[in-house]
């Protein structure tokens, strides 16, 4: 599914190396963590993935189903199947929740040269999946984002990767700022999404998430690379004894 | 009337033109109005559906400054009285004129003076209560130069309600003054397309005075013209009166449109809110010039102006001049006035949703200009405003 080879990133305005050569290759249907030092680079590797600004690759590839990612714009890479749920969601004054959802909906569909749904036919999906999320109306017609909690920004991001599903959803910090029962919604919202195809990469500090979304791989990052990489024992293995361990271990 | 304008002519001697010199003509060039020559503009074949097309209103249209019988409807409808500028009644006779020498104090509108000292064409409306439907002027250019002044007078009797809608280029070089006497507890509703024609200028004036419990509310969209003043003078001179003005702009290339409003308080717990978007690029330039004078005893006061401005280039400038003068201490002002480009976060949030570069930049244009389209009550024409707005950027995309 995702695959990325030697991976190299500096920003584009200085002269810093970000990433300095990540591999990692998640499989489909397959749920890969990673987990990392403050700094270590991992909200910069979704970022790349996703095509924000700012970023300049300098070696290494990226590719969804074998396709080059890093030439594509983040529109395209959305339409290809990739998603990134956001650690800090965007508020956009202005831009009603539905209209937005239904225009990134139908443009992807466009790309893909499929159908687009009908006000009708999106509203009925729209209305079905909020509600597992426990979203309600009144969210879903206010601005993107605006004034709204942590928590809802969060169930916001599920529900929009569960309108356009992805093959790839990148999930950033999901849990950051959540409460326990947020992040038991949260997570209950991208299991229903696992469906033996759907990839997911789970960045993430803390191994408590991953007890919700029980990871196949966990990866070790730090400055710029993965460093190690085992089952979810991994995770359990950072909570109890910090990175020092690990970080020492292959220095 | 012919005293009015003898007067309103002994107003502009003593005032003379505008001039660039004149603290309130900085950032416009007051001789493309001025001028004895007009310059021809260009006429442009639209290709869109008229404008309010689908809203049941009364046309009166004006072909090159022209009243024309033909094209208008029957000026009867119930709660209210129409005639023309020339059949004008006593009421509209003793009023012409009146708000507009009222207004020239303390900042002097020559241009509103030229007006009334020389329009000949206009229509006078009384309303005398809820009106059935709204009062559209079509303003229709067939002359490539003409220069065309327009003077209406309208009065809104107590507990009255009137809409009025504007749209049409008008002429190469337009120029009209709107008075509107507000009686208590009447509301005004105003709502005007200035032309798409590229080379028009124009130059026009609102002065308003509002009585207690009354609202007044008018909303202007601008996109195109070489040269678009709007002038909006109020007084509110009765308590409890609301006051909300709101634009919204839009320019590409050679566009100056410049927003000068004056509000002054000068009764109990007034309310005065005044929303001005520009979304501009590759040279067009916006200005605004507001203030807001609250008098001695205004008290309780709510003032809030907030002037934005969207630069989609390098090119494209903006120049804000925000005003408060306060002589009462129990009031509530605010103003604001930004300058800044497309939010690159949202942008990036909404491509990474699989929105079009495009798309999503005219999705944030027009999210940008939804506070000021909202002061549009009526929802059918705000939605037909917002129809155009998506149609102009549709045509100035890349």
């Amino acid at each position: 599914m995702l695959k990325i080879n030697n991976l190299h990133v500096k920003l584009e305005d200085e002269d810093k190396q970000i990433l300095k050569g990540v591999d990692l290759e998640v499989g489909p249907g397959q749920v890969h963590a990673i987990m990392g030092p403050n700094g270590s680079g991992k909200s910069t590797l979704s970022y790349v993935l996703s095509g924000r600004d700012g970023y300049e690759v300098t070696e290494g590839t990226a590719t969804l189903d074998g396709e080059d990612l890093l030439d594509l714009d983040p529109e395209e890479r959305a339409a290809k199947g990739l998603f990134l749920a956001f650690q800090y969601p965007v508020e956009i004054p202005g831009v009603g929740n539905m209209t937005f959802l239904r225009t990134a909906v139908n443009a992807q569909r466009k790309a893909r040269g499929e159908e687009e749904l009908s006000a009708g036919e999106f509203l009925k999906l729209i209305r079905a999946k909020a509600k597992t999320l426990k979203i309600d109306a009144d969210m879903l017609k206010r601005p993107v984002n605006v004034g709204f909690s942590g928590g809802e920004k969060k169930r916001n991001e599920i529900l929009q990767m569960a309108m356009l599903e992805p093959k790839m959803c990148i999930l950033d910090e999901t849990d950051s700022g959540l409460d326990v029962d947020a992040m038991k919604l949260v997570s209950e919202g991208v299991n229903a999404l696992r469906d033996g195809k759907r990839s997911f990469l789970v960045i993430t500090h803390y191994q408590r998430l991953l007890d919700h979304i029980k990871p196949d791989v966990v990866h070790i990052m730090a400055n710029g690379r993965i460093i190690k990489s085992g089952g979810p024992d991994l995770a359990l293995e950072v909570e109890h004894n910090g990175y020092a361990d690990i970080l020492a271990e292959v220095a | 009337m012919e005293s009015a304008r003898k007067q309103a002519q002994e107003r502009l001697a003593a005032m003379g033109l505008p001039q660039r010199r004149d603290e309130y003509w900085k950032y416009t060039r007051p001789d493309l109005l001025t001028t004895d020559d007009v310059a021809p503009a260009a006429i442009l074949n639209l290709d869109e559906a008229p404008l309010f097309d689908a809203i049941d209103r009364l046309k009166i249209v004006f072909v090159d400054g022209v009243f024309d019988a033909d094209a208008s409807d029957d000026l009867s409808m119930a709660g209210i009285e129409i005639a023309l500028l020339q059949d004008a009644p006593d009421w509209a006779d003793a009023l012409y004129g009146t708000l507009e020498a009222a207004g020239q104090t303390p900042v002097a509108r020559p241009l509103a003076a030229l007006n009334s000292a020389n329009a000949r064409e206009g229509v006078v409306i009384r309303a005398t209560g809820k009106a059935a439907k709204p009062v559209s002027m079509i303003y229709v250019r067939k002359s490539e130069a003409s220069d065309v002044m327009l003077h209406h007078v309208i009065r809104v009797e107590e507990g009255a309600d009137l809409t009025i809608l504007e749209n049409g280029p008008a002429a190469a070089r337009f120029n009209s003054v709107m008075e509107v006497d507000i009686a208590d507890k009447g509301a005004f509703h105003h709502v005007r397309a200035m032309g798409r024609d590229h080379e028009r200028r124009a130059a026009t004036h609102i002065f308003g005075r509002l009585g207690h419990e009354s609202k007044f509310k008018s909303f202007t969209m601008t996109v195109n013209g070489k040269l678009t003043r709007n002038e909006v003078v109020l007084e509110l001179t009765g308590d409890n009166a609301i006051a909300h003005i709101a634009g919204a702009a839009m320019g590409d290339g050679d566009f100056l449109h410049d927003d000068t409003v004056f509000i002054t308080h000068d009764s109990l717990n007034c309310e005065s809110r005044q929303v001005f978007k520009k979304v501009l690029r590759n040279g067009a330039t916006g200005v605004f010039q507001g203030k807001i004078l609250v008098k001695p005893g205004a008290q309780k006061t709510d003032g809030y102006q907030m002037s934005q401005s969207l630069l989609l280039d390098d090119e494209a400038q903006f120049f804000g001049k925000p005003e408060l003068e306060i002589y009462a201490d129990d009031v509530m002002c605010s103003h604001g006035s930004t300058t800044g480009a497309i939010d690159d976060e949202a942008m990036y949030y909404l491509r990474s949703r699989g929105v079009p570069k495009v798309d999503a930049q005219d999705m944030l244009v027009l999210a940008f200009m939804a506070d000021a389209i909202d002061e549009i009550e009526d929802e059918a024409i705000a939605d037909d405003i917002r129809t155009r707005l998506e149609g102009w950027l549709a045509r100035h995309r890349g």
